[in-house]
């Protein structure tokens, strides 16, 4: 019968493999690969910070692995529990958080510090998704106010932390579901134009700081040391890329001391200044590529709860990538958000990876439950 | 059911495309919508990713040329120019801290191949010892990745040409023109003063808070400690911006605008560096802490934490031989005693106790006990011991104070809940920070039952660990026990009494002066306490702390003064001999008790309150009460006694501009 140990390697290989969707994998890996690329060029060549990212995506495909093997069900009996706890450490984090930058957002758990709202990016839209798949087929307009509801407060947690930016993140997840789960395009148009409506009245409460950024976006030049900078040198680094770019470890604007945070935030500046319009198209088609997967698995998923938390997840993986690399070419205001894959830091690749598992687990998990 | 018909309503306005509704329940339409709307979704992220490529488009293709251009001749760099830092006088303008301009010779270690080679080269050039050498070290192992550090500072003339002409052999070395801080006091007055580092990971976060991150690109010194730090924000300055135009290889060609910086502003203090010089000087060699303080006002005029440093150390990052010195020594020179040192106050705080038992009627002057020499609980054998063998005889309130007699204090503290001593207490701001205007203060103890409940809550501690006993009550009352002030806190108290129970908050600096506009902003000093207690019943133990300067425990030190002051001394035990009579040739020098002197002067209109402690210092009597009269002599007769030399400052490098 065979070579027992060819057997039991390729008994092995089909469990590592099984649950692992291979486009999904694929388009994620090359980001990831693009992405080490551009940070060798970003650190100026430093092989510690390349091999570093490298490990934190070693532990994040580990984990992504993890994911894809719990079946959707599972996930939804942690829902609730998780979505509470999660409320729980927001309070927490208010009465006893550790202020850093003078900021509410972290606490203290003896040897490090926890972000509690980090948690709530993935609690918020499982406990929406299993509220949903609950009541499903009966749904009023009472469980879209109290969806709402789950949605305000941790967003209003958040917000006075105050974390304006990952407030209106989880706000945006939270409302995917609801998108998803059949919000009246009435509400959906009522709700735009009230944002637009309270829109000055919100800037009366913003912070100094973030209205300064906002300033700072319209005129970069008011603040020659600071955002502004950022923003006008993002730019002068993408534009002089040109059509095929500078060549990778050739960027001027990256390796003149031009471009500030250009290992994290801006690293698509270093990436558009070396790779011109070519590279950033390739790089648009693989996230179109990853995205597209993601939404065909979404399609095809078989229960309500595994539907949301798909599409939620297909969807902010697009904010995430679309609010950066508007960012960085000046559509938007600078705000702390890095890009999918590609930033240098450990934390976001490990919960974007998380992310693809649980997308790998709905759809190998998709039959089980059709009857 | 409202319910039903609700959505019944809502579906039909929305056409069937509205919130769920029962007839949903088929599991085909329900997917068959989501679908739609995730293809409404689909298409969204097209659109999106469309325009983004637009912008990329026009970034990139259109508008190429003109960015081209910009990154080419671009090359401006915009190079901060950090703000002069402000400078700190005392009281009548005598400069402290200052800053200069000087030269350093800067090394970015990303740039530079095999470092010590480098450094070994440029010491054939310019000096550097193996001081610099291991700061250097110490450098690199907390900088961030592509920073520059400074291997040696303050250049002289000589050493900046002849490196220039060198320049050539040395990439990633570089001469910056930098502003060095510098205290021409030395140790004087250094914890008060404080000084500047270099700025650490925590220090980026406390920018961060206050939104600065910008304004301090270009400085890499911030205050750590001291008026340097608490005052930081004032001191620091608006940083200016100057666009450079640099050749291919980042080096500067020309200057192409310039918005200056403001320097930060100028600190006055309140302290008199001519009466902080006597009152170190009084110190010796001893160790120890003395606050004076203008009870008019909350002035500080005296700040002493004995032994000091020399901030100067500090200004271009200590090295690591200096650092274990200064904190490993015994002496603990970092420690800055007036605020976190905590002693138990021993018999100073006798005036407090008195006045509080006049105010609640326990006592009144006139009333008198006898003194055996000693004092016991009814029914238990134990003898609380006075300091003097055969006791003090008849003594009513004022001879208390004045011999400082501890029966009459123990039989009051019998007869009195401590809660209550602690509320009256607390008036005099013991147990809680003064408020003064630099960092680091302790509490102190003012115990009562709540405190000791929660000083022994863990678990630990069986529960009579936790109740109050009437003998922690007997040593309360002579302040031993858990009581612990900072000499802050009785200097704070002593002024009060000085002046007539109106508290101010103590404070350093007096005022602050805009350098641009010569506004001066002084520091508000309202009265923060006032105590409300009968006028003859304060008049009364000011009398007795005249008489213990007159006749009592310090007479002996303020004999001949050319004023009349009033005082109390104080001893704190730290060894407790049981049952036997203190000798201080038996105990340890490090065992013996502290010594304490509180005092004000002129004693009919004070202007000026101190409290002193030497630590180990014997009796009160012996070791604080005549620093005390050496300040007070040079305070209000600016008369230096005899044997205090007078020091005189360093003298201060370059001007900054």
């Amino acid at each position: 019968m065979g070579n027992p140990i060819g057997n039991v390697l390729q008994r092995g290989w089909e469990v590592l493999t099984r649950r692992i969707d291979s486009m999904l994998f694929g388009a994620a890996l090359t980001i990831v690969c693009v992405g080490l690329v551009t940070l060798f060029s970003a650190s100026d060549e430093s092989v510690a910070r390349v091999t570093s990212q490298a490990l934190s995506f070693a532990f994040a495909i580990a984990l992504m692995w993890l994911f894809a093997n719990i079946p959707p069900q599972t996930l939804a009996r942690g829902a609730v529990p998780l979505y509470i706890v999660a409320v729980a450490l927001l309070v927490a984090v208010a009465l006893f958080g550790v202020v850093v930058n003078g900021s509410r957002r972290w606490l203290n758990l003896g040897i490090a510090r926890f972000q509690p709202s980090e948690l709530m990016k993935v609690a918020l839209p499982l406990m929406l998704a299993w509220y949903f798949q609950k009541f499903e087929g009966r749904i009023g307009w009472r469980d879209f106010a109290f969806a709402g509801l789950l949605i305000a407060v941790p967003v209003y947690l958040i917000k006075r932390q105050p974390d304006l930016g990952t407030a209106l993140l989880i706000g945006a997840s939270g409302f995917y579901v609801l998108y998803l789960a059949g919000l009246s395009w009435r509400v959906i148009a009522g709700l735009l134009l009230l944002a637009a409506a309270v829109g000055p009245v919100v800037w009366t409460h913003l912070h100094d700081y973030q209205r300064a950024r906002i300033l700072t976006f319209i005129d970069p030049s008011r603040d020659p040391l600071g955002a502004g900078y950022h923003s006008m040198q993002a730019s002068i680094a993408l534009g002089s890329g040109g059509i095929v770019g500078k060549g990778w470890l050739n960027g001027t604007q990256t390796h003149l001391d031009f471009l500030p945070e250009r290992h994290t935030d801006f690293i698509f500046a270093v990436f558009g200044e070396e790779f011109g319009l070519i590279g950033n198209a390739v790089l648009l088609l693989l996230y179109l590529l990853l995205i597209g997967r993601a939404m065909v698995i979404t399609a095809n998923a078989s229960t309500m709860f595994a539907r949301l938390i798909a599409g939620a997840i297909t969807l902010m993986f697009f904010t995430y990538a679309f609010v950066n690399m508007a960012m960085v070419s000046g559509l938007l205001p600078v705000v702390g958000v890095p890009l999918p894959l590609v930033s240098y830091g450990g934390t976001a690749l490990i919960s974007l990876f998380i992310g693809l598992g649980i997308l790998m687990s709905v759809h190998a998990h998709r039959k089980l439950v059709t009857s | 059911m409202p319910r039903r018909l609700l959505f019944q309503s809502w579906r039909d306005r929305n056409g069937g495309n509205g919130f769920g509704a029962p007839e949903l329940r088929n599991p085909e339409r329900e997917l068959h919508r989501f679908r739609r709307r995730l293809s409404v979704a689909a298409v969204l992220v097209g659109l999106a990713f469309a325009g983004l490529f637009a912008r990329f488009f026009y970034l990139q293709v259109v508008q190429h040329a003109h960015f081209e251009t910009l990154a080419e001749t671009n090359r401006i760099a915009i190079v901060p120019i950090p703000p002069n830092r402000g400078v700190i006088t005392d009281r009548n303008g005598v400069v402290l801290a200052q800053s200069y301009s000087g030269y350093s010779l800067e090394i970015t270690p990303s740039q530079v191949g095999n470092l010590d080679r480098t450094i070994d080269e440029l010491s054939k050039v310019v000096d550097i010892d193996g001081r610099d050498r291991k700061r250097f070290h110490k450098l690199m192992e907390e900088s961030k990745d592509f920073e520059t550090l400074p291997l040696r500072t303050r250049l002289s003339d000589e050493e900046v040409a002849r490196f220039a002409v060198n320049r050539y052999r040395f990439p990633g070395v570089e001469i910056k023109a930098r502003l060095f801080r510098q205290y021409p006091y030395g140790a004087i007055a250094s914890h008060v003063l404080g000084y500047i580092g270099r700025i650490n990971d925590k220090d980026v976060e406390r920018i961060a808070s206050w939104d600065q991150v910008a304004n301090y690109k270009g400085t890499d010194t911030i205050g750590k400690a001291g008026v340097e730090l608490s005052y930081e924000r004032d001191l620091h300055g608006t940083t200016g911006v100057e666009d450079v135009e640099v050749d291919a290889n980042g080096r500067a060609v020309r200057t192409l605008k310039r918005t200056p910086p403001i320097a930060g502003d100028n600190l006055r203090l309140s302290l008199d560096i001519g009466l902080q010089q006597v009152a170190e000087a009084a110190f010796g060699d001893r160790r120890g802490a003395l606050v004076a303080i203008d009870p008019t006002n909350g002035d500080v005029l005296a700040f002493v934490s004995k032994p000091g440093f020399d901030p100067n150390l500090f200004v271009d990052g200590i090295d690591s031989a200096s650092w274990q010195d200064l904190n490993d020594s015994p002496d603990k020179p970092l420690l800055d005693r007036p605020l976190r040192g905590a002693y138990p106050p021993g018999s100073t705080i006798k005036p407090y106790l008195a006045l509080a038992a006049l105010h609640s009627g326990k006592r009144t002057p006139g009333q008198t006990i006898f003194d055996p020499g000693y004092f016991q609980i009814p029914g238990q054998s134990h003898k609380y011991r006075d300091d003097k063998p055969g006791g003090h005889g008849v003594v009513d309130m004022y001879k208390a104070l004045v011999v400082s007699c501890d029966t009459y204090f123990y039989t009051l503290a019998s007869e009195t809940d401590i809660d209550d001593t602690a509320r009256f207490l607390a008036k005099f701001g013991f147990g809680q920070k003064t408020g003064i205007d630099i960092e680091g203060e302790l509490t102190g103890v003012l115990p009562s039952r709540a405190w000791k409940q929660q000083r022994f809550a863990g678990k630990n501690y069986r529960d009579d660990a936790r109740k109050w006993y009437l003998g922690d009550s007997i040593s309360a009352g002579i302040g031993q026990g858990y009581n612990a002030f900072t000499p802050i806190q009785l200097a704070h108290a002593i002024a009060m009494i000085a002046n007539d129970g109106v508290g101010y908050t103590p404070h350093l600096v007096k005022s602050v002066q805009d350098i641009r506009t010569g506004a001066i902003t002084p520091i508000a000093s309202e009265p923060s306490s006032r105590l409300d207690v009968r006028p003859d019943q304060l008049a009364f133990v000011k009398s007795a702390l005249v008489g213990v300067a007159r006749d009592g425990t310090s007479a002996a030190v303020f004999k001949d003064a050319k004023y009349v002051s009033a005082g109390k001394t104080g001893t704190a035990q730290l060894f407790s001999l049981k049952g036997e009579k203190y000798s201080e040739h038996r105990v340890d020098e490090r065992l013996r008790d502290h010594a304490w002197y509180e005092a004000y002067a002129p004693a009919d209109h004070p202007r000026i309150a101190v409290a002193v402690l030497v630590e180990n210092g014997g009796f009160g009597a012996e070791a604080a009460a005549p620093i005390a009269r050496k300040v007070f002599d040079f305070y209000l007769l600016g008369e230096a006694a005899p044997g205090v030399a007078q020091v005189t400052p360093l003298t201060p490098g370059d001007e900054g501009d």
